[in-house]
């Protein structure tokens, strides 16, 4: 056993929620990291949801690509910490 | 958007697991590897979403199957697997997902790697490629706790003796049936050598399963020669009790 708690999910998670604004499929999607200028598929991202709120890390530097939070009739989202999102128009 | 999706078949699967049918009316088709949330919403309001994989294959009449394991502190797991009956209705949202899938046209060789139920979304690649005909070179690495948890296994034996370019492999984990080749234990380099396609022959991998499962099965992938690019995930376990 190593130390690792493992509290993380990953991108695949995220879609359902992430698909109520987004109009495409976001886990095919690439995203760059804004701090170390990895770029993954959104799905590889690892994703924390225990909070109130889903967050969203590099898996290369565990830097936050994203936060997402549901308040009251609003919905919270940052994406600071991607310098870019590219998505596939053609998939489905 | 949410669908509701009306119940109309229920399996059980081994002791703690149960298969769930649905029809859901103006369901959109999905493509195996695809999941869905469920929302289940008590009568005062309070309302819980998890994430299921989509067990079955793309399916005309709109029908969408599910195989929820039962965690003994589940808040919505024991619901779904003891106490849901036919003509019971559910929300639906999806299908959710266009990267952890497989598709028919993919001619390429597979590598399936399960933990668990993890089994799930890859066995729903299995039913794509029998049903769409497709004669794409499938291999199963499974792993798991012990021969009575194994998910499908009449199935997945019917689908690999007519057809030899679906190989299976079981890795108990920590009990074996008797005169089993392997000891119980965990996933290792040396099954990844003798059991999965080698990295020359370029397949798609998808591995799923617990966190710790996927990083390690993913970490072996990797070491034998496998590109990152090449090798899909997708990792489950307990989530927020709240959304």
């Amino acid at each position: 056993m190593n130390s690792h708690t493992y509290d993380y999910l990953d991108g695949n998670a995220a879609a359902g929620e992430l698909s109520k604004i987004f109009a495409m499929d976001v886990t095919a999607a690439i995203g760059q990291c804004a701090h170390c200028g990895a770029t993954k598929r959104f799905a590889e991202a690892h994703l924390y949801m225990q909070g109130p709120g889903v967050v969203a890390r590099c898996a290369a530097c565990e830097n936050v690509l994203l936060r997402f939070v549901n308040a009251r009739q609003r919905v919270f989202l940052d994406v600071r910490g991607m310098t870019y999102l590219s998505l596939d128009t053609s998939q489905l | 958007m949410w669908r509701v999706g009306k119940v109309v078949a229920l399996r059980d699967e081994t002791s703690s697991a149960r298969t769930i049918a649905f029809k859901v009316p103006d369901w959109p088709g999905h493509l195996a590897g695809q999941h869905v949330d469920m929302r289940l919403t008590a009568p005062d309001g309070y309302s819980a979403v998890r994430s299921y994989s989509i067990a079955s294959a793309p399916d005309p009449e709109s029908r969408v199957e599910i195989t929820v394991e039962r965690l003994p502190d589940g808040e919505v797991s024991p619901y779904l697997t003891q106490e849901l009956a036919v003509d019971d209705q559910l929300e639906l949202r999806g299908p959710i997902g266009g990267w952890f899938v497989w598709r028919t046209q993919q001619t390429e060789h597979v590598q399936l790697i399960a933990g668990g139920s993890g089994i799930v979304p890859l066995m729903a690649m299995i039913r794509s490629r029998a049903s769409a005909g497709s004669t794409a070179p499938f291999r199963l690495l499974y792993s798991v706790r012990e021969p009575g948890a194994v998910l499908y296994r009449d199935e997945l034996q019917a689908i690999s003796d007519c057809d030899h370019s679906v190989n299976l492999t079981y890795a108990y984990t920590r009990a074996a049936p008797k005169d089993w080749p392997r000891p119980p234990g965990r996933i290792d380099a040396a099954l990844i050598a003798t059991k999965t396609w080698p990295s020359y022959l370029v397949p798609t991998c998808y591995v799923c399963g617990p966190t710790p499962f996927v990083e390690s099965a993913a970490s072996l992938l990797s070491e034998s020669g496998h590109s990152s690019e090449r090798i899909r995930t997708e990792r489950f376990g307990p989530t927020g009790d709240q959304r």
